[in-house]
């Protein structure tokens, strides 16, 4: 991070470069991450300890689906959608993805605009992340309704280890509840920025403090997260 | 080190850009919803401890049961294993981690640090109610039929959700509702303390000059942020076991002649992952007891830590290895011998960054000016203890001789005296010398020193006999042990003065407990700095510190935390923000 203006003397005074800066940074008074606002800084810690509890949820999923004595039903099979005669595997899943990453790209943008103080255009690119997160969420409940039609349930399933259902329910859903939670926080940031909250200095979100436009980016940070962990899910779940 | 001098031009920039406090209207957002870390403190310290009363009043009814068999007909082999789980739970986790993070935790860094308040105080507020909320779910499954789980702490699957298990019907859906909560809880606080010890410090205030206390409160923090996630999961996984069916724990199963509709899970999966959150969780609250007792040292001591350096190192490594030695809590499930092997030689290398602690502890006390007051008294008591307990750690840390003392009370003797007595002596230790900043008065001396001698002295009646009822073969879990041909008549007479020592000094706490209220109205007013203590919180303008903290101006640091008895120095001790005197090396 370049040095400027606003930060102390000392620090601007000697730019220090690779290890040399990060060992400055750890060493310096009042912040460890120079020039990172309370609100991000949070957020990353919080991902870290979110990517635990995924992390122990796919591992989980890992010990079940080798340790299970019964076959593992052929994810190729199961996730295929029936289209024009011909059955395509994974192309639900795949529209899904890519729905979710699309909506990574949005965020982005709504974070750039964010930080021009373009309002209109940061709110309108959030509801769209927000629409695809929604779109990928009703997807998702098409699937679950289509594999519980089949009869897969939580603790069985037509096609071999009870494993199968259970992990997927679980680490779908909370995936799911997480894409959730983040349209609904996407919507409220949205509307804040859209009412011009930001430039007003009203009470932010989840704080008594004032909101700033930094919540936009905070918001990208846990939409991101979302979105990576979902690959991995992709990876660990569909393709293996 | 940072060159606090040249920084001194730009002192306007003293208070940091997110500073922005906010100030309660009204009573309710004062006293009860209150977003003030110290208020918040309070709180989470108070419902702590009257938690930690129920899970002391469940030892002493375990304790007539074991040292008197067949006298208390209330007392049934279900009730018993009820007592066992909740003692067991609230302890760990509804008392020691809530009280050493939440409580202290709230109270000591910000004002420790110099900084006006936690970073998100909104979040802070939620995380006191939600605790309180796990607390009371909690507590109704007392009140819930067929009452509350008694799996045992460690509610292994898959006997925690079989039928003959006690609170099978409902008390084991409460208790883990109860963990997640509890878990999301202290993520928001987690998140306030980690963020506001790497963000929020005031200037001068770097990393290598904060209380040793803080490093343990926040290392502990971050264990617990990457540990908990690992008991949410398993609680969730268990819970859809029990309410819905599936099978992530649940092996196929026969159970009263009938097969269950479970198969196919592994019930060592869940024991992976509840220890590995399980052992972090012995440094959880380890951690920020190392930390306060080594302030307490050398505060009482008069003189400065011995190895500073070395004992933050010992922190953060003994932090990180906490991470990988968590299967030496399952030698006996039938793993891999091999990953016993390398599970029982990281459990011994955390003996070294320990040992270091221990060393230092002793080398600041070495020639130190002494002054036995009541929490000096607890830190002291709390080395000793920790290192009686760690000693213990080296046996079962071992395979081979972990494995014959498995579920023997030997191993409830070492738990006990690691992370039950030592971690207690240090809070003690802590409320003796907060306690003036807290409230503005003195704890009762005498009654401390009562307090003391009876818990310590108390506490090793206990536990020392039961080393010994281990070693014969005694085991723990065990409602009545009967008849056992190994099992001489002496270990029954040794239960019942065990039981006797643990009802004297469980009363002995109550002296505790009228001593903070007295003190609260009668105690000697204590001024600022009773202890003539360097680090920040005792140089606040007003004492108890005032809503913000620090009055107009935030604290500037100039040195570490451990200027006692400095050579030349006009006192026996420099207050962090006191500066160097014109020309004089820093």
């Amino acid at each position: 991070m370049a040095p400027h203006g606003s930060m102390t003397s000392a620090q601007a005074a000697d730019p220090h470069a690779g290890w040399q800066g990060i060992y400055a940074d750890w060493a310096s008074d009042r912040t460890v991450f120079r020039n990172v606002s309370w609100g991000k800084a949070m957020m990353w810690v919080f991902l870290l300890s979110d990517t635990f509890i995924f992390g122990c949820f796919l591992l989980a999923y890992m010990t079940a689906r080798m340790s299970t004595t019964v076959p593992w039903p052929n994810a190729t099979e199961v996730f295929a959608l029936h289209i024009g005669g011909e059955n395509i595997p994974l192309i639900l899943i795949a529209i899904m993805t890519f729905v979710l990453i699309s909506s990574s790209g949005t965020m982005a943008m709504a974070v750039n605009y964010g930080y021009r103080r373009d309002r209109k255009k940061t709110a309108v690119l959030m509801l769209v992340t927000a629409a695809f997160g929604a779109t990928f969420v009703g997807m998702q409940a098409f699937e679950w309704t289509k594999l519980i039609m089949e009869g897969v349930r939580p603790w069985e399933n037509p096609w071999g280890a009870a494993q199968f259902g259970s992990t997927f329910f679980m680490i779908t859903g909370f995936h799911g509840t997480h894409v959730t939670i983040g349209v609904i926080f996407l919507i409220i940031v949205a509307r804040k920025v859209l009412r011009g909250d930001f430039d007003r200095g009203t009470r932010g979100f989840f704080t008594s403090r004032k909101g700033r436009y930094e919540i936009v980016e905070i918001t990208g940070l846990y939409w991101h997260f979302v979105d990576l962990v979902w690959v991995f899910i992709f990876a660990f779940f569909y393709l293996w | 080190m940072v060159d606090v001098t040249r920084e001194f031009q730009d002192i306007e920039r003293a208070e940091p850009e997110d500073v922005e406090l906010y100030h309660p209207h009204s009573w309710i957002t004062k006293y009860v919803f209150s977003q003030d870390a110290k208020v918040i403190a309070i709180q989470y310290s108070v419902t702590a401890m009257a938690i930690g009363m129920v899970a002391l009043v469940l030892s002493w009814l375990m304790r007539l049961q074991l040292g008197f068999p067949g006298y208390f007909t209330f007392i049934d082999p279900a009730t018993y294993y009820q007592f066992i789980t909740m003692h067991g739970m609230i302890m760990v986790i509804y008392l020691l981690t809530a009280l050493f993070l939440g409580g202290f935790g709230n109270y000591l860094i910000p004002l420790m640090l110099g900084a006006r308040d936690m970073v998100f105080p909104y979040l802070n507020m939620l995380s006191y109610w939600i605790y309180l909320l796990a607390v009371l779910v909690l507590v109704a499954s007392f009140f819930t039929p067929g009452g509350p789980t008694g799996a045992g702490w460690t509610l292994y699957p898959p006997q925690v959700i079989l039928s003959g298990t006690p609170g099978q019907e409902s008390g084991v859906f409460l208790m883990l509702v109860s963990l997640v909560l509890f878990i999301v809880g202290f993520t928001m606080g987690g998140l306030n303390y980690v963020v506001t010890v790497l963000q929020a410090r005031t200037r001068g205030m770097t990393l290598m000059r904060m209380p040793l206390t803080i490093w343990g409160i926040f290392t502990a923090t971050v264990l617990a942020l990457l540990a908990f996630p690992a008991l949410f999961v398993a609680c969730i996984m268990l819970l859809l076991d029990r309410a819905l069916g599936t099978s992530f724990f649940m092996p196929t199963l026969v159970e009263m002649g009938q097969t269950l509709s479970y198969g196919g899970g592994s019930p060592i999966l869940f024991q992976h992952l509840f220890w590995f959150f399980g052992h972090p969780e012995v440094y959880i609250v380890a951690l920020p007891a190392f930390g306060i007792v080594s302030d307490l040292i050398s505060t009482h001591a008069r003189k400065n830590i011995f190895g500073y350096r070395m004992m933050v190192w010992a922190i953060v490594a003994i932090g990180g290895l906490s991470f990988i030695v968590w299967a030496h809590h399952m030698y006996v499930s039938g793993m891999h011998p091999m990953f016993g092997f390398f599970f029982a030689t990281t459990t011994l290398i955390i003996a070294v960054p320990t040992a270091i602690k221990v060393y230092n502890w002793v080398l600041t006390l070495w020639r130190g000016d002494i002054h036995l007051t009541v929490p000096m008294l607890f830190a002291i008591g709390f080395i000793i203890t920790f290192l009686n307990g760690g000693l213990t750690g080296l046996f079962l840390g071992n395979v081979v001789v972990d494995v014959p003392l498995s579920d023997t009370m030997f191993v409830v003797a070492h738990f006990h005296m690691v992370m039950g007595v030592a971690p207690i002596l240090a809070i003690f230790g802590a409320i003796y010398h907060w306690y003036p900043k807290i409230t503005g008065r003195m704890l009762d001396e005498a009654m401390g020193q009562i307090h003391f001698w009876v818990t310590f002295l108390g506490a090793y009646a206990i536990f020392f006999p039961m080393h010994y009822l281990g070693l014969m073969g005694v085991p723990r879990r065990y409602h009545e042990l009967g008849e056992m041909a190994f099992v001489p008549p002496s270990a029954e007479e040794l239960n019942a003065f065990i039981t006797v020592v643990a009802l004297i000094v469980g009363f002995a706490q109550l002296v505790f407990l009228f001593n903070l209220v007295w003190s609260l109205f009668r105690g000697r007013e204590a001024g600022g700095n009773p202890w003539r203590a360097t680090t920040l919180e005792w140089q606040t303008p007003t004492t108890p510190p005032p809503h913000g903290n620090w009055g107009k101006e935030l604290p500037v640091v100039y040195r570490w935390a451990y200027d006692y008895s400095v050579p030349g120095a006009a006192e026996d001790f420099v207050p962090q923000n006191q500066p160097a005197p014109a020309g004089a090396a820093e």
